[in-house]
Protein backbone atom coordinates (compact mmCIF):
# COMPACT_ATOMS: atom_id res chain seq x y z
CA UNK A 1 0.00 0.00 0.00
CA UNK A 2 1.49 3.26 -0.96
CA UNK A 3 1.60 5.97 1.78
CA UNK A 4 1.94 9.57 0.90
CA UNK A 5 3.33 11.64 3.81
CA UNK A 6 3.19 15.41 4.13
CA UNK A 7 2.82 17.70 6.58
CA UNK A 8 0.11 19.52 6.30
CA UNK A 9 -2.61 18.37 3.24
CA UNK A 10 -5.54 20.27 3.50
CA UNK A 11 -7.32 18.00 0.64
CA UNK A 12 -7.43 15.91 3.23
CA UNK A 13 -9.81 17.80 5.25
CA UNK A 14 -11.87 19.14 2.59
CA UNK A 15 -15.49 17.37 3.44
CA UNK A 16 -14.88 18.57 7.06
CA UNK A 17 -14.32 22.24 5.54
CA UNK A 18 -17.38 21.85 2.92
CA UNK A 19 -19.83 20.93 6.05
CA UNK A 20 -18.56 23.25 8.19
CA UNK A 21 -19.14 26.40 5.72
CA UNK A 22 -22.54 24.73 5.17
CA UNK A 23 -23.61 24.61 8.93
CA UNK A 24 -22.39 28.43 9.18
CA UNK A 25 -23.79 29.16 6.35
CA UNK A 26 -27.62 27.58 7.79
CA UNK A 27 -26.75 29.40 10.81
CA UNK A 28 -26.41 32.79 9.07
CA UNK A 29 -29.61 32.04 7.12
CA UNK A 30 -31.22 31.38 10.32
CA UNK A 31 -30.38 34.86 11.70
CA UNK A 32 -30.39 37.19 8.41
CA UNK A 33 -33.50 36.12 6.61
CA UNK A 34 -37.06 36.36 6.72
CA UNK A 35 -38.91 33.53 7.95
CA UNK A 36 -40.27 32.82 4.73
CA UNK A 37 -36.83 30.99 4.25
CA UNK A 38 -37.42 28.08 7.24
CA UNK A 39 -38.30 25.41 4.64
CA UNK A 40 -34.94 25.70 2.79
CA UNK A 41 -32.31 24.74 6.19
CA UNK A 42 -33.21 20.90 5.44
CA UNK A 43 -32.25 21.32 1.54
CA UNK A 44 -29.22 23.48 2.27
CA UNK A 45 -28.30 21.10 4.64
CA UNK A 46 -28.82 18.37 2.03
CA UNK A 47 -26.87 19.63 -0.47
CA UNK A 48 -23.88 19.86 2.26
CA UNK A 49 -23.84 16.64 2.89
CA UNK A 50 -23.99 15.46 -0.75
CA UNK A 51 -20.77 17.54 -1.63
CA UNK A 52 -19.35 15.74 1.57
CA UNK A 53 -19.83 12.65 0.40
CA UNK A 54 -18.56 13.24 -3.27
CA UNK A 55 -15.17 15.16 -1.40
CA UNK A 56 -15.08 11.69 1.12
CA UNK A 57 -14.80 9.48 -2.24
CA UNK A 58 -12.58 11.87 -4.21
CA UNK A 59 -10.35 13.40 -2.51
CA UNK A 60 -7.19 13.88 -1.45
CA UNK A 61 -7.26 10.44 -3.73
CA UNK A 62 -9.70 7.98 -5.38
CA UNK A 63 -11.63 5.84 -2.91
CA UNK A 64 -10.15 2.81 -4.92
CA UNK A 65 -6.71 4.12 -5.02
CA UNK A 66 -5.96 2.43 -1.81
CA UNK A 67 -3.86 5.33 -1.07
CA UNK A 68 -3.41 6.50 3.11
CA UNK A 69 -2.53 9.77 3.23
CA UNK A 70 -1.32 11.33 6.45
CA UNK A 71 -1.69 14.72 7.37
CA UNK A 72 -1.07 17.36 10.23
CA UNK A 73 2.35 15.58 11.27
CA UNK A 74 -0.05 12.51 11.55
CA UNK A 75 -2.83 13.78 13.66
CA UNK A 76 -4.64 13.18 10.77
CA UNK A 77 -5.29 9.74 8.73
CA UNK A 78 -7.44 9.52 5.61
CA UNK A 79 -7.41 5.64 4.80
CA UNK A 80 -10.26 3.57 3.62
CA UNK A 81 -11.02 2.82 7.31
CA UNK A 82 -12.02 6.44 7.77
CA UNK A 83 -14.02 6.91 4.27
CA UNK A 84 -16.17 3.63 4.65
CA UNK A 85 -17.20 5.43 8.18
CA UNK A 86 -17.67 8.98 6.55
CA UNK A 87 -20.06 7.27 3.83
CA UNK A 88 -21.93 5.44 6.80
CA UNK A 89 -22.03 8.89 8.72
CA UNK A 90 -23.32 11.22 6.21
CA UNK A 91 -25.40 8.71 4.69
CA UNK A 92 -27.04 8.43 8.51
CA UNK A 93 -27.21 12.00 8.17
CA UNK A 94 -28.62 12.62 5.06
CA UNK A 95 -31.19 10.53 5.83
CA UNK A 96 -31.97 12.07 9.13
CA UNK A 97 -32.37 15.42 7.72
CA UNK A 98 -35.01 13.91 4.91
CA UNK A 99 -37.31 12.30 7.60
CA UNK A 100 -36.61 15.61 10.37
CA UNK A 101 -38.22 18.08 7.64
CA UNK A 102 -41.91 17.22 7.90
CA UNK A 103 -41.70 16.19 11.60
CA UNK A 104 -39.87 19.82 12.52
CA UNK A 105 -43.07 21.41 10.67
CA UNK A 106 -45.81 19.59 12.46
CA UNK A 107 -43.66 20.05 15.92
CA UNK A 108 -43.60 23.91 14.40
CA UNK A 109 -39.52 24.21 15.56
CA UNK A 110 -37.98 24.91 11.88
CA UNK A 111 -34.85 26.31 13.56
CA UNK A 112 -31.84 26.27 11.42
CA UNK A 113 -29.86 25.54 14.86
CA UNK A 114 -31.38 21.86 14.02
CA UNK A 115 -29.99 21.16 11.04
CA UNK A 116 -26.55 22.80 11.84
CA UNK A 117 -26.03 21.31 15.04
CA UNK A 118 -26.31 17.89 12.51
CA UNK A 119 -23.69 18.79 10.59
CA UNK A 120 -21.45 19.67 13.67
CA UNK A 121 -22.51 16.78 15.25
CA UNK A 122 -21.57 14.05 12.07
CA UNK A 123 -18.61 16.86 11.63
CA UNK A 124 -17.51 15.56 14.94
CA UNK A 125 -17.66 11.73 13.71
CA UNK A 126 -15.59 12.47 10.88
CA UNK A 127 -12.87 13.65 12.86
CA UNK A 128 -13.29 10.69 15.31
CA UNK A 129 -12.92 8.03 12.18
CA UNK A 130 -10.12 10.08 10.99
CA UNK A 131 -7.81 11.19 14.12
CA UNK A 132 -4.66 9.61 14.26
CA UNK A 133 -4.16 11.30 17.30
CA UNK A 134 -5.93 10.54 20.95
CA UNK A 135 -6.48 14.48 21.23
CA UNK A 136 -7.88 14.76 17.80
CA UNK A 137 -10.10 12.03 19.08
CA UNK A 138 -11.25 13.96 21.86
CA UNK A 139 -11.99 17.06 19.72
CA UNK A 140 -13.82 15.12 17.61
CA UNK A 141 -15.65 12.94 20.34
CA UNK A 142 -16.75 16.35 22.05
CA UNK A 143 -17.85 17.88 19.06
CA UNK A 144 -20.20 15.05 18.39
CA UNK A 145 -21.59 14.67 22.14
CA UNK A 146 -21.62 18.15 22.83
CA UNK A 147 -24.51 18.38 19.60
CA UNK A 148 -26.03 15.87 20.73
CA UNK A 149 -27.00 16.86 24.09
CA UNK A 150 -28.45 19.65 22.46
CA UNK A 151 -30.62 18.04 20.07
CA UNK A 152 -31.70 15.76 22.65
CA UNK A 153 -33.48 18.10 24.55
CA UNK A 154 -34.42 20.40 21.27
CA UNK A 155 -38.24 19.84 21.68
CA UNK A 156 -37.43 21.96 24.84
CA UNK A 157 -41.31 22.17 26.14
CA UNK A 158 -41.24 19.01 26.48
CA UNK A 159 -40.32 18.08 29.85
CA UNK A 160 -39.28 14.01 28.54
CA UNK A 161 -37.37 15.41 25.81
CA UNK A 162 -35.28 17.98 28.84
CA UNK A 163 -35.20 14.63 30.75
CA UNK A 164 -33.23 13.25 28.40
CA UNK A 165 -30.78 15.64 27.52
CA UNK A 166 -29.88 15.94 31.18
CA UNK A 167 -29.56 12.40 31.47
CA UNK A 168 -27.64 12.33 28.25
CA UNK A 169 -24.77 15.19 29.59
CA UNK A 170 -23.89 14.04 32.99
CA UNK A 171 -23.51 10.58 32.24
CA UNK A 172 -21.73 11.93 28.82
CA UNK A 173 -19.65 13.82 30.37
CA UNK A 174 -18.94 12.06 33.18
CA UNK A 175 -17.68 8.85 30.00
CA UNK A 176 -15.51 11.92 28.94
CA UNK A 177 -13.84 12.39 32.12
CA UNK A 178 -12.58 8.86 31.56
CA UNK A 179 -11.81 9.02 28.45
CA UNK A 180 -9.58 12.01 29.61
CA UNK A 181 -8.09 10.14 32.34
CA UNK A 182 -7.09 6.91 30.22
CA UNK A 183 -5.33 8.96 27.40
CA UNK A 184 -3.36 11.04 30.29
CA UNK A 185 -2.26 7.85 31.74
CA UNK A 186 -1.48 6.26 28.37
CA UNK A 187 0.25 9.56 27.83
CA UNK A 188 2.20 9.07 30.79
CA UNK A 189 3.52 5.78 30.40
CA UNK A 190 4.57 6.07 26.12
CA UNK A 191 5.42 9.68 26.62
CA UNK A 192 2.99 10.33 23.20
CA UNK A 193 -0.54 10.96 22.14
CA UNK A 194 0.11 9.87 18.45
CA UNK A 195 -1.75 6.54 18.25
CA UNK A 196 1.04 5.09 15.97
CA UNK A 197 3.76 6.36 18.05
CA UNK A 198 1.77 4.62 21.14
CA UNK A 199 2.11 1.73 18.86
CA UNK A 200 5.97 1.94 18.20
CA UNK A 201 6.67 2.52 21.92
CA UNK A 202 4.67 -0.17 23.03
CA UNK A 203 5.78 -2.31 20.45
CA UNK A 204 9.94 -1.30 21.19
CA UNK A 205 9.81 -1.18 25.01
CA UNK A 206 7.87 -4.10 25.45
CA UNK A 207 6.01 -1.62 27.90
CA UNK A 208 4.11 -3.41 30.42
CA UNK A 209 2.82 -0.56 33.09
CA UNK A 210 0.06 -0.63 34.90
CA UNK A 211 -0.55 2.83 33.94
CA UNK A 212 -0.47 1.41 30.76
CA UNK A 213 -2.81 -1.15 31.31
CA UNK A 214 -5.20 1.23 33.18
CA UNK A 215 -5.37 4.00 30.43
CA UNK A 216 -6.83 0.98 28.35
CA UNK A 217 -9.73 -0.14 30.67
CA UNK A 218 -10.63 3.64 31.18
CA UNK A 219 -10.94 3.66 27.43
CA UNK A 220 -12.60 0.66 27.33
CA UNK A 221 -15.27 2.28 29.69
CA UNK A 222 -15.94 5.51 27.84
CA UNK A 223 -16.07 3.47 24.55
CA UNK A 224 -18.33 1.71 26.31
CA UNK A 225 -20.73 4.51 27.33
CA UNK A 226 -20.41 6.02 23.92
CA UNK A 227 -21.29 2.74 22.22
CA UNK A 228 -23.83 1.70 24.89
CA UNK A 229 -22.61 -1.08 25.90
CA UNK A 230 -23.68 -3.37 28.82
CA UNK A 231 -22.79 -2.58 31.65
CA UNK A 232 -22.60 1.39 30.82
CA UNK A 233 -26.04 1.46 28.94
CA UNK A 234 -27.69 2.92 31.42
CA UNK A 235 -28.52 6.00 29.45
CA UNK A 236 -29.43 4.67 26.46
CA UNK A 237 -33.31 3.69 26.75
CA UNK A 238 -34.25 6.75 29.11
CA UNK A 239 -32.32 9.05 25.99
CA UNK A 240 -33.81 6.88 22.87
CA UNK A 241 -37.53 7.69 24.38
CA UNK A 242 -37.24 11.29 25.51
CA UNK A 243 -35.41 12.38 22.32
CA UNK A 244 -37.24 13.52 19.35
CA UNK A 245 -37.83 10.41 17.14
CA UNK A 246 -35.45 11.66 13.82
CA UNK A 247 -32.88 12.81 16.73
CA UNK A 248 -33.10 9.21 17.99
CA UNK A 249 -32.66 7.55 14.81
CA UNK A 250 -29.55 9.83 14.43
CA UNK A 251 -28.14 8.64 17.97
CA UNK A 252 -28.62 4.69 17.37
CA UNK A 253 -26.87 5.20 13.84
CA UNK A 254 -23.88 7.49 13.44
CA UNK A 255 -22.71 8.52 17.05
CA UNK A 256 -22.64 4.55 17.68
CA UNK A 257 -20.80 3.94 14.62
CA UNK A 258 -18.03 6.64 15.23
CA UNK A 259 -17.62 5.14 18.92
CA UNK A 260 -16.96 1.69 17.29
CA UNK A 261 -14.48 3.67 14.62
CA UNK A 262 -12.28 5.38 17.47
CA UNK A 263 -12.56 2.51 19.18
CA UNK A 264 -11.39 -0.03 16.68
CA UNK A 265 -8.54 2.45 15.52
CA UNK A 266 -6.87 2.71 19.04
CA UNK A 267 -7.47 -0.82 19.99
CA UNK A 268 -6.09 -2.40 16.80
CA UNK A 269 -3.73 -0.01 15.55
CA UNK A 270 -2.48 1.58 18.60
CA UNK A 271 -2.94 -1.09 21.29
CA UNK A 272 -2.85 -4.24 20.09
CA UNK A 273 0.64 -5.48 22.11
CA UNK A 274 -2.19 -5.69 25.07
CA UNK A 275 -4.96 -7.70 23.37
CA UNK A 276 -4.52 -10.23 25.61
CA UNK A 277 -5.45 -7.85 28.52
CA UNK A 278 -8.52 -6.79 26.33
CA UNK A 279 -9.61 -9.78 24.65
CA UNK A 280 -11.49 -11.08 27.96
CA UNK A 281 -12.97 -7.92 28.69
CA UNK A 282 -14.43 -7.44 26.05
CA UNK A 283 -15.93 -11.07 25.41
CA UNK A 284 -17.67 -10.66 28.91
CA UNK A 285 -19.46 -7.67 28.04
CA UNK A 286 -20.30 -9.26 24.31
CA UNK A 287 -22.04 -11.81 25.86
CA UNK A 288 -23.58 -9.34 28.45
CA UNK A 289 -24.13 -6.62 25.97
CA UNK A 290 -26.06 -8.70 23.51
CA UNK A 291 -28.16 -11.15 26.48
CA UNK A 292 -28.95 -8.09 28.37
CA UNK A 293 -30.09 -6.24 25.98
CA UNK A 294 -32.64 -8.43 24.04
CA UNK A 295 -33.97 -10.00 27.57
CA UNK A 296 -35.24 -6.50 28.80
CA UNK A 297 -36.43 -5.48 24.53
CA UNK A 298 -39.23 -8.01 25.48
CA UNK A 299 -40.95 -6.09 28.18
CA UNK A 300 -41.35 -2.86 26.63
CA UNK A 301 -44.20 -1.40 25.10
CA UNK A 302 -43.03 2.14 24.15
CA UNK A 303 -41.53 1.57 20.52
CA UNK A 304 -38.72 3.66 20.86
CA UNK A 305 -37.63 1.97 23.83
CA UNK A 306 -38.14 -1.04 22.39
CA UNK A 307 -35.66 -0.18 19.90
CA UNK A 308 -33.11 1.33 21.76
CA UNK A 309 -33.04 -1.75 23.86
CA UNK A 310 -32.78 -3.41 20.56
CA UNK A 311 -29.79 -1.03 19.46
CA UNK A 312 -28.14 -2.29 22.77
CA UNK A 313 -28.38 -5.62 21.75
CA UNK A 314 -26.93 -4.96 17.89
CA UNK A 315 -24.30 -2.82 19.44
CA UNK A 316 -23.55 -6.76 21.40
CA UNK A 317 -23.51 -8.32 17.96
CA UNK A 318 -21.09 -5.82 16.58
CA UNK A 319 -18.84 -6.22 19.86
CA UNK A 320 -18.46 -10.06 18.81
CA UNK A 321 -17.15 -9.38 14.91
CA UNK A 322 -14.77 -6.78 16.91
CA UNK A 323 -13.12 -9.31 19.08
CA UNK A 324 -12.70 -11.72 16.22
CA UNK A 325 -10.77 -9.06 14.86
CA UNK A 326 -9.01 -10.10 11.38
CA UNK A 327 -10.13 -9.32 8.02
CA UNK A 328 -13.27 -11.00 8.34
CA UNK A 329 -14.14 -9.70 11.81
CA UNK A 330 -13.32 -6.34 10.94
CA UNK A 331 -15.00 -6.38 7.93
CA UNK A 332 -18.24 -7.34 9.45
CA UNK A 333 -18.28 -4.61 11.73
CA UNK A 334 -18.01 -2.52 8.94
CA UNK A 335 -21.15 -4.50 6.79
CA UNK A 336 -23.28 -4.68 10.08
CA UNK A 337 -22.76 -0.92 11.16
CA UNK A 338 -23.40 0.02 7.17
CA UNK A 339 -26.80 -2.56 7.42
CA UNK A 340 -27.76 -0.82 10.83
CA UNK A 341 -27.95 2.62 9.49
CA UNK A 342 -30.25 1.24 7.00
CA UNK A 343 -32.38 -0.48 8.54
CA UNK A 344 -32.67 1.50 12.12
CA UNK A 345 -32.91 4.70 10.18
CA UNK A 346 -35.78 3.20 7.86
CA UNK A 347 -37.70 1.98 10.95
CA UNK A 348 -37.80 5.33 12.92
CA UNK A 349 -38.99 7.21 9.97
CA UNK A 350 -42.19 5.16 9.87
CA UNK A 351 -42.33 5.66 13.57
CA UNK A 352 -41.58 9.34 13.20
CA UNK A 353 -44.20 9.44 10.71
CA UNK A 354 -46.82 8.14 12.86
CA UNK A 355 -45.78 9.60 16.20
CA UNK A 356 -48.11 12.90 15.41
CA UNK A 357 -47.36 15.92 16.97
CA UNK A 358 -45.96 15.97 20.17
CA UNK A 359 -45.66 11.95 19.61
CA UNK A 360 -48.24 10.66 21.36
CA UNK A 361 -48.59 7.56 19.22
CA UNK A 362 -45.32 5.60 19.64
CA UNK A 363 -46.73 2.37 21.73
CA UNK A 364 -46.96 -1.13 20.61
CA UNK A 365 -50.85 -0.60 20.57
CA UNK A 366 -51.30 2.14 18.05
CA UNK A 367 -49.68 -0.28 15.63
CA UNK A 368 -52.38 -2.28 15.55
CA UNK A 369 -54.43 -2.80 12.20
CA UNK A 370 -51.93 -0.30 10.36
CA UNK A 371 -51.13 -3.30 7.75
CA UNK A 372 -54.94 -2.78 6.80
CA UNK A 373 -54.87 1.45 6.67
CA UNK A 374 -51.53 1.86 5.58
CA UNK A 375 -50.56 -0.77 3.74
CA UNK A 376 -47.49 0.81 1.81
CA UNK A 377 -46.05 1.82 5.68
CA UNK A 378 -46.67 -1.41 7.15
CA UNK A 379 -44.88 -3.51 4.24
CA UNK A 380 -42.03 -1.33 5.07
CA UNK A 381 -41.69 -1.82 8.66
CA UNK A 382 -42.11 -5.28 8.51
CA UNK A 383 -39.41 -5.29 6.18
CA UNK A 384 -37.14 -3.28 8.43
CA UNK A 385 -38.17 -5.14 11.69
CA UNK A 386 -37.25 -8.42 9.91
CA UNK A 387 -33.94 -7.01 8.74
CA UNK A 388 -32.85 -6.15 12.75
CA UNK A 389 -34.03 -9.61 13.81
CA UNK A 390 -31.47 -11.42 11.05
CA UNK A 391 -34.38 -12.98 8.88
CA UNK A 392 -33.16 -13.33 5.17
CA UNK A 393 -33.21 -11.99 2.57
CA UNK A 394 -32.84 -9.02 4.46
CA UNK A 395 -29.30 -7.00 4.87
CA UNK A 396 -29.50 -8.00 8.81
CA UNK A 397 -29.21 -11.66 7.94
CA UNK A 398 -25.85 -11.14 6.05
CA UNK A 399 -24.46 -9.37 8.32
CA UNK A 400 -25.49 -11.65 11.07
CA UNK A 401 -23.85 -14.08 9.09
CA UNK A 402 -21.00 -12.48 8.57
CA UNK A 403 -20.38 -11.52 12.09
CA UNK A 404 -21.21 -15.31 13.72
CA UNK A 405 -18.72 -17.32 10.89
CA UNK A 406 -15.83 -14.50 11.64
CA UNK A 407 -16.40 -15.30 15.73
CA UNK A 408 -16.33 -18.74 15.04
CA UNK A 409 -13.16 -19.38 12.64
CA UNK A 410 -11.59 -17.15 15.10
CA UNK A 411 -12.53 -19.94 18.09
CA UNK A 412 -15.11 -17.61 19.51
CA UNK A 413 -17.60 -20.41 19.61
CA UNK A 414 -19.13 -19.98 22.83
CA UNK A 415 -20.04 -16.39 22.13
CA UNK A 416 -21.43 -16.81 18.42
CA UNK A 417 -23.56 -19.73 20.74
CA UNK A 418 -24.97 -16.74 22.51
CA UNK A 419 -25.39 -14.48 19.73
CA UNK A 420 -27.34 -17.35 17.76
CA UNK A 421 -29.26 -17.44 20.64
CA UNK A 422 -29.95 -14.17 21.57
CA UNK A 423 -31.01 -13.13 17.56
CA UNK A 424 -33.78 -16.14 18.03
CA UNK A 425 -34.88 -14.12 21.15
CA UNK A 426 -35.01 -10.87 19.04
CA UNK A 427 -37.44 -12.55 16.62
CA UNK A 428 -40.16 -12.17 19.53
CA UNK A 429 -40.12 -8.67 20.69
CA UNK A 430 -39.59 -7.91 16.43
CA UNK A 431 -42.62 -9.59 15.25
CA UNK A 432 -44.72 -8.38 18.31
CA UNK A 433 -45.25 -5.17 16.04
CA UNK A 434 -45.67 -7.13 12.93
CA UNK A 435 -48.20 -8.97 14.76
CA UNK A 436 -50.08 -6.17 15.71
CA UNK A 437 -49.73 -4.71 12.26
CA UNK A 438 -51.37 -7.63 10.58
CA UNK A 439 -53.04 -9.50 12.81
CA UNK A 440 -55.10 -7.54 15.25
CA UNK A 441 -57.82 -4.66 14.87
CA UNK A 442 -57.25 -0.89 16.05
CA UNK A 443 -59.56 -0.21 18.82
CA UNK A 444 -61.99 2.17 18.05
CA UNK A 445 -61.38 4.56 20.71
CA UNK A 446 -57.67 4.79 19.61
CA UNK A 447 -58.78 4.78 16.01
CA UNK A 448 -61.33 7.52 16.38
CA UNK A 449 -58.61 9.93 18.46
CA UNK A 450 -55.79 9.22 16.05
CA UNK A 451 -54.44 12.02 13.84
CA UNK A 452 -53.67 10.11 10.56
CA UNK A 453 -50.24 9.49 9.88
CA UNK A 454 -47.77 11.90 7.69
CA UNK A 455 -45.82 10.64 4.68
CA UNK A 456 -44.04 13.96 3.12
CA UNK A 457 -42.24 13.36 -0.10
CA UNK A 458 -38.59 13.20 1.51
CA UNK A 459 -39.81 11.07 4.27
CA UNK A 460 -41.08 8.67 1.32
CA UNK A 461 -38.02 9.17 -0.59
CA UNK A 462 -36.05 8.42 2.93
CA UNK A 463 -38.18 5.05 3.18
CA UNK A 464 -37.05 4.07 0.03
CA UNK A 465 -33.63 4.41 0.34
CA UNK A 466 -33.61 2.43 3.30
CA UNK A 467 -35.84 -0.46 1.70
CA UNK A 468 -33.24 -0.15 -0.78
CA UNK A 469 -30.60 -0.50 0.93
CA UNK A 470 -31.75 -3.12 3.40
CA UNK A 471 -32.59 -5.49 0.37
CA UNK A 472 -29.76 -4.98 -1.81
CA UNK A 473 -27.56 -5.92 0.96
CA UNK A 474 -29.30 -9.10 1.94
CA UNK A 475 -30.04 -10.28 -2.11
CA UNK A 476 -26.33 -8.86 -3.63
CA UNK A 477 -23.80 -8.74 -1.01
CA UNK A 478 -20.67 -9.49 -2.70
CA UNK A 479 -20.09 -5.85 -4.20
CA UNK A 480 -20.43 -4.42 -0.67
CA UNK A 481 -18.42 -6.95 0.52
CA UNK A 482 -15.66 -6.22 -1.76
CA UNK A 483 -15.54 -2.37 -0.67
CA UNK A 484 -15.84 -3.21 2.99
CA UNK A 485 -12.93 -5.82 2.60
CA UNK A 486 -10.59 -3.02 0.64
CA UNK A 487 -11.44 -0.67 3.76
CA UNK A 488 -10.56 -3.23 6.28
CA UNK A 489 -7.12 -3.14 4.64
CA UNK A 490 -6.33 0.79 5.34
CA UNK A 491 -5.98 -0.46 8.97
CA UNK A 492 -3.67 -2.60 8.18
CA UNK B 1 11.55 18.76 44.81
CA UNK B 2 7.63 17.70 44.66
CA UNK B 3 7.90 13.99 42.85
CA UNK B 4 5.43 12.92 40.45
CA UNK B 5 4.05 10.52 42.53
CA UNK B 6 2.41 12.72 44.89
CA UNK B 7 0.71 14.59 41.67
CA UNK B 8 -0.21 11.67 40.52
CA UNK B 9 -1.90 10.14 44.12
CA UNK B 10 -3.51 13.74 44.25
CA UNK B 11 -4.92 13.81 40.83
CA UNK B 12 -5.92 10.09 40.89
CA UNK B 13 -7.68 11.12 44.53
CA UNK B 14 -9.65 14.20 42.70
CA UNK B 15 -10.59 11.70 40.26
CA UNK B 16 -12.21 9.43 42.40
CA UNK B 17 -13.84 12.05 44.99
CA UNK B 18 -15.04 13.30 41.18
CA UNK B 19 -16.49 10.14 40.28
CA UNK B 20 -17.97 9.17 43.46
CA UNK B 21 -19.68 12.12 44.08
CA UNK B 22 -21.80 11.97 40.41
CA UNK B 23 -23.56 9.36 42.07
CA UNK B 24 -24.02 9.99 45.56
CA UNK B 25 -25.05 13.82 45.18
CA UNK B 26 -28.58 14.11 44.08
CA UNK B 27 -28.53 17.84 43.03
CA UNK B 28 -27.52 18.77 38.94
CA UNK B 29 -25.52 21.28 39.98
CA UNK B 30 -22.96 19.58 42.23
CA UNK B 31 -23.43 16.55 40.03
CA UNK B 32 -21.91 18.92 37.26
CA UNK B 33 -19.19 20.57 40.03
CA UNK B 34 -17.98 16.80 40.58
CA UNK B 35 -17.66 16.10 36.51
CA UNK B 36 -15.37 19.36 36.40
CA UNK B 37 -13.60 18.16 39.65
CA UNK B 38 -12.61 14.96 37.27
CA UNK B 39 -12.01 16.84 34.31
CA UNK B 40 -9.13 18.82 36.17
CA UNK B 41 -7.57 15.88 38.36
CA UNK B 42 -7.10 14.77 34.67
CA UNK B 43 -5.55 18.50 33.99
CA UNK B 44 -3.27 17.68 36.57
CA UNK B 45 -2.25 14.52 35.64
CA UNK B 46 -1.78 15.55 32.09
CA UNK B 47 0.70 18.71 33.44
CA UNK B 48 2.41 16.51 35.89
CA UNK B 49 3.10 14.06 33.07
CA UNK B 50 4.20 16.71 30.63
CA UNK B 51 6.42 18.24 33.24
CA UNK B 52 8.32 14.92 33.80
CA UNK B 53 8.26 13.88 30.52
CA UNK B 54 9.91 17.32 29.27
CA UNK B 55 7.36 17.10 26.58
CA UNK B 56 4.77 20.05 25.61
CA UNK B 57 1.88 17.51 23.94
CA UNK B 58 0.37 17.42 27.31
CA UNK B 59 0.66 21.33 28.14
CA UNK B 60 -1.23 21.61 24.90
CA UNK B 61 -3.89 18.87 25.62
CA UNK B 62 -4.97 20.73 28.82
CA UNK B 63 -5.40 23.72 27.06
CA UNK B 64 -8.04 21.73 24.40
CA UNK B 65 -9.88 20.21 27.67
CA UNK B 66 -10.11 23.48 29.35
CA UNK B 67 -11.42 25.17 26.00
CA UNK B 68 -13.75 21.99 25.77
CA UNK B 69 -15.12 22.09 29.44
CA UNK B 70 -16.51 26.06 28.98
CA UNK B 71 -18.11 24.44 25.72
CA UNK B 72 -19.43 21.85 28.14
CA UNK B 73 -20.36 24.33 30.97
CA UNK B 74 -22.63 26.18 28.56
CA UNK B 75 -24.38 23.11 27.10
CA UNK B 76 -24.60 21.67 30.21
CA UNK B 77 -26.05 25.25 32.34
CA UNK B 78 -28.55 25.53 29.59
CA UNK B 79 -30.01 22.03 29.42
CA UNK B 80 -30.35 22.76 33.53
CA UNK B 81 -32.10 26.00 33.04
CA UNK B 82 -34.58 24.46 30.14
CA UNK B 83 -35.71 21.86 32.50
CA UNK B 84 -35.96 24.33 35.45
CA UNK B 85 -38.26 25.97 33.33
CA UNK B 86 -40.65 22.81 33.06
CA UNK B 87 -40.44 21.71 36.72
CA UNK B 88 -38.38 24.16 39.16
CA UNK B 89 -36.32 21.55 40.47
CA UNK B 90 -32.67 20.62 40.37
CA UNK B 91 -33.45 17.30 42.25
CA UNK B 92 -32.51 14.51 39.55
CA UNK B 93 -34.54 12.22 42.40
CA UNK B 94 -37.64 14.45 41.16
CA UNK B 95 -36.68 13.80 37.25
CA UNK B 96 -37.86 10.34 36.45
CA UNK B 97 -40.38 10.75 33.43
CA UNK B 98 -39.17 7.86 31.53
CA UNK B 99 -38.75 4.32 33.39
CA UNK B 100 -38.92 0.25 32.77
Amino acid sequence: MEQVMSTINLSAIYPEIILTCFSLLILLMQSFSTPRFKEYYGYVSLVGVLAALAFVVMEPSSFFAQTVVYSFNDMWVVDNYARFFKLIFLLGTGLTILISMKYLEDEAMQYGEYFALILFATIGMMIMASAGELITLFLGLELMSLSLYVLAGYTRVRMVSNEAALKYFILGSFATGFLLYGIALIYGSTGTTSIRAVAASVGKYGLYSPGLVMGMAMLVVAFGFKAALVPFHMWTPDVYEGAPAPITAFMSAGPKAAAFAAFARVFMEGLPALQMEWTWLIWIMAALTMTIGNVIALVQDNIKRMLAYSSIAHAGYVLVAFLAAGELGISSVLYYLLTYTFMNIGAFAIITALSGRGEPRVFVRDYQGLGFQHPFAAVAMSLFLFSLAGIPPTGGFMGKFYIFSAAVKEGYIGLAVIGVVNSVVSVYYYLRVTVAMYMEEPSSVREAEAAAPIFSPALVIAIFISAYGVLSLGLFPSSYVAIVKQSFLALQ
Amino acid sequence: MVSLNSYLILGAMLFSIGAVGVFTQRNALIIYMCIELMLNAVNLTLVAFSRFLNNLDGHVFVFMIMTVAAAEAAVGLSIIISLFRNKPTVNVDDINLSKG
